[in-house]
């Protein structure tokens, strides 16, 4: 009678979607929300300098060429972490690295920077985060590649490793010039 | 005896703060309602909206800095004459289906909203056919070979 097996064959089924789900959730943050914005344009936006705030920088300043837009802020820990590769990294991948300081005290994100040094080509400001909305920003440290027509190409969540620099920007940034050509 | 009174004080002060507390748990901001059915659209639409940060949390309960700032933004768009609708629009435009705690049909939420009756369905036809086949093998069951196949 092979449904005396029954039982035991249902066990195995669910012992193997806990095995799935467990190895799923490993693999796949949950916590990490999909960008609808990518392969759109960027928000438009315009927002003043973190250490000049007279001076603007707005989305057709950067038009022309790729660059990494890297949300940061003095109060966030994984940013601490991050900002070592920016450091010895962040100038190798050949791209301006714009620095957007999230609902930040300038004072407090001034001095992080002379703390830890500005891997930066520019930092512009958003105090309230209505621009960080725009952009589907629920954290930081958050980064955006776009390309030199506007176009989000990429967005990582989280803080940006040594790993992610080789196989998630430098290949992207390599078939971006690709296409230029 | 007097402490009868003082236990009717300990047992409504009690009652009070078990009262009281769902109130205090509500994530309260300060929002300009103009009357209550304003406010109880405001409710209903963040109730079903999901904090990005916790993500076990709706915008209504969530204390989370952005989950503020987004009740603003839907306060504000509410106040502009928005409709639902097009609120939800502009959240999910920047942060996908996510935010809404019932994901719209389409092709990649179909196991999602189906799963559950495919699971029910199956189940079922499981148990018609072990059924039936017990039927058809033991017509009269005897109680020696009905404790044999009891597992």
């Amino acid at each position: 009678m092979n449904t005396r097996f029954l039982p035991l064959i249902g066990f195995a089924l669910v012992a193997a979607l806990l095995v799935f789900g467990i190895n799923y959730m490993r693999n796949n943050s949950m916590n990490e929300v999909p960008s609808p914005l990518i392969g759109k344009p960027a928000p438009a936006f315009d927002l003043p300098f973190l250490n000049d705030p007279g001076k603007r920088l707005k989305n057709a300043d950067l038009a022309g060429k790729p660059y990494l837009l890297n949300v940061f802020a003095s109060w966030c820990f994984a940013c601490r972490d991050e900002h070592p590769v920016l450091m010895n990294e962040g100038r190798a991948l050949g791209i301006p690295i714009i620095g957007f300081n999230y609902k930040d005290d300038a004072a407090d994100a001034s001095r992080w920077l002379q703390q830890f040094g500005d891997p930066y080509s520019i930092v512009i400001a958003d105090r309230d985060g209505r621009i960080a909305i725009d952009f589907g920003v629920y954290g930081a440290p958050e980064s955006f590649l776009v390309d030199a027509k506007g176009i989000i190409r990429y967005k990582r969540i989280g803080a940006i490793t040594p790993e992610i620099i080789a196989f998630e920007l430098k290949p992207r940034l390599a078939a971006m010039q690709g296409e230029r050509q | 005896m007097n402490h009868g009174p003082c236990l009717r004080t300990f047992l409504a002060a009690m009652l009070a703060i078990a009262l009281l507390v769902p109130l205090l748990a509500r994530a309260v901001d300060v929002l300009p309602f103009k009357d209550h059915a304003e406010e109880q659209r405001f409710q209903n639409l963040t109730k079903q909206l999901r904090c990005l940060v916790c993500q076990n949390e709706s915008l209504a309960d969530s204390s989370a800095d952005l989950a503020k700032d987004l009740r603003e933004e839907v306060f504000e768009q509410m106040r502009q004459g928005k409709s639902d609708e097009e609120i939800k629009h502009y959240l999910t435009a920047r942060y996908s289906d996510f935010v809404l705690y019932n994901p719209p049909l389409r092709g990649g939420t179909a196991l999602l909203w189906f799963g559950p009756l495919l699971a029910l369905l199956l189940g079922a036809g499981i148990v018609y056919r072990i059924v039936r086949r017990r039927a058809k093998a033991a017509p009269t069951p005897s109680p020696a070979t009905s404790s044999e196949e009891d597992w």
